[in-house]
């Protein structure tokens, strides 16, 4: 099954409460995804230029302070650690393609969920609930965040087989649904394209497809309209962006949506229920996107 | 006769159901106001009894199922299969419906004022559905009885597979399903739509429809494949 769920800040008043407002709503979508639960937040970092990378570590008493400072002293740059439970955004006066591979080549004993310069992951195995308390989401400011309840089907129940996928800087992905093809264009986009998995989930070769077509110089919307014809199986995709998410269902619509949207936000959700508690929902224009169709929205962040 | 408010923010959604189907007290002839809905599942299901209930604010999955006598109005949009397996009775949606609206029903009228979304009225079996709006793709997807009146547009495969019931189209149908085909609208008919279109509240002349139904082509088994065995 799976849950997935999206929120857009257009007010920026609003941004210092957009986990309070995000937290119910993932909360709200625990019966479609039990066992683990995860979520991108992409808040911009006020100092210009700087890279955040977003770790995980099976150990729970990592020394972030001396990764902050390790990292500081070998890329001869000012740099910053900000641990949430099991995980770290390390961050960098530095690009973030110069962040990560710093990290990937000196620390195999942490594993990237994201880098970009406003984007963090978190993800775990869980309630929903638990997992959504142990990161602290209810205090975080941000101008959007994409989440994910998961019910697995095609891969373990693991922290790494938790949504979102990061596909790119600033990019992610969560699906609901089962990508029937997965294999053979995992295969494809390893051997042939360069890109690299984590995982053998289904869903983490869709974010390795839109990462592909986006380095072939597609924009997201024309990475996902290819996607219409290249991957084989059914599914709900909310993609987020550095300034906003698009949505896109199957052709013949096998996973639900639903959008919704006042002066003050723009959300997503596999149900309608998830956006029942959002300020003025009743208001709110609400509509369940077309299958096959892909819907953009971003915002001046 | 005023009506009862049942608040969904302070009973469970089985304590509303249970006294919707009389089981808490006799209900015929009542009225109740259901208010707090917020998208929650399974509202006002099984219903046997002649009682009308106002839901107030969108719906989530399988409103009114099971229905039997009552009329039930939801003041907002619905979720997946409002109505399924409907028997008797009248379900109004005055927003937009997802998917599977009216599936399997048997009898009564679904009427639904804003637009529906795919396989709406699939494998319907006796119901009336009338749309404002338009409807997705597949419905009537192996529909056996009944009448889909669509006063918007129709999406791909409309009627495929489809038994004895009818399909009346006032704007586009994207395509036809296997075995269904348009059909002459007679004066009888037209008369007979006209009626079901003002029951539905729904304004409209009826000869600008189209009809649809089935060639009958997939009944038998064509005795040219023979060869295939």
């Amino acid at each position: 099954m799976c849950g997935i769920v999206g929120l857009y800040l257009k007010n920026p008043e609003l941004r210092p409460h957009l986990g309070r407002l995000f937290a119910p709503m993932m909360g709200e979508m625990t019966e479609r995804g039990p066992d683990s639960a995860g979520f991108a937040v992409y808040r911009e970092d006020s100092r210009k230029e700087r890279a955040k990378v977003t770790v995980c570590c099976v150990a729970w008493d990592y020394d972030w302070p001396a990764l902050a400072a390790q990292a500081g002293l070998e890329l001869g740059v000012e740099a910053a650690v900000e641990p949430a439970s099991n995980h770290a955004v390390l961050s960098a006066a530095t690009d973030s393609a110069t962040l990560r591979e710093w990290i990937e080549a000196g620390h195999p004993e942490l594993r990237v969920t994201s880098s970009g310069a406003a984007l963090e992951i978190y993800k775990d195995v869980g309630l929903p609930a638990d997992v959504l308390a142990r990161f602290g989401v209810s205090q975080m400011a941000g101008s959007h965040m994409i989440g994910h309840t998961r019910m697995a089907t095609e891969s373990a129940v693991t922290t790494e087989g938790a949504h979102p996928f990061n596909t790119g800087e600033d990019l992610c992905l969560v699906h609901n649904g089962s990508l029937s093809n997965h294999h053979c264009l995992r295969d494809w986009l390893r051997d042939r394209q360069g890109v690299r998995f984590q995982t053998d989930n289904d869903s983490e070769v869709a974010a390795g497809y839109l990462t592909w077509r986006l380095q072939e110089g597609a924009s997201i919307a024309e990475a996902l309209e290819a996607s219409i014809g290249d991957l084989d199986g059914f599914y709900t995709f909310a993609v987020g962006t550095r300034n906003g998410f698009s949505v896109l269902r199957d052709p013949i619509a096998c996973k639900p949506a639903v959008m919704a949207e006042t002066d003050d936000w723009v959300a997503m959700a596999s149900e309608f229920r998830a956006l029942a508690r959002l300020p003025d929902v009743e208001a709110a224009a609400v509509w369940e996107p077309e299958p096959g169709r892909v819907y953009s929205w971003s915002g001046d962040t | 006769m005023t009506a009862e408010t049942i608040d969904l923010d302070a009973v469970s959604v089985r304590a509303l159901n249970r006294c919707l189907q009389g089981r808490e007290g006799p209900v015929a002839g009542l009225r109740f106001v259901v208010t707090n809905a917020k998208g929650g599942h399974a509202l006002a299901v099984g219903l046997t009894e002649r009682v009308q209930v106002r839901i107030r604010g969108h719906v989530g999955y399988y409103c009114a199922g099971m229905n039997q006598l009552a009329a039930v109005t939801v003041e907002g949009n619905a979720g997946t299969g409002v109505a399924e397996n409907m028997m008797s009775g009248a379900v109004r949606v005055t927003g937009d419906a997802s998917q599977s609206a009216g599936a399997s029903g048997c009898g009564g009228l679904l009427v639904i004022e804003g637009s529906a979304s795919a396989r709406c009225g699939i494998a319907m079996k006796g119901i009336d559905i009338v749309v404002g709006g338009s409807i997705g793709h597949m419905s009537a997807f192996m529909a056996q009885a009944g009448r889909l009146v669509v006063c918007g547009d129709a999406g791909a495969y409309l009627g495929d597979s489809i038994y004895e019931a009818e399909l009346f189209v006032r704007g586009r149908v994207e395509s036809l399903g296997a075995d269904c085909v348009e059909k002459e609208l007679g004066a009888g008919d037209a008369c007979r739509l006209e009626a079901l279109l003002a029951q539905a509240g729904m304004d409209g002349d009826a000869t600008k429809f189209r009809r649809y139904g089935s060639a009958r082509q997939l009944y038998n088994f064509r005795i040219d494949n023979a060869a295939a065995y």
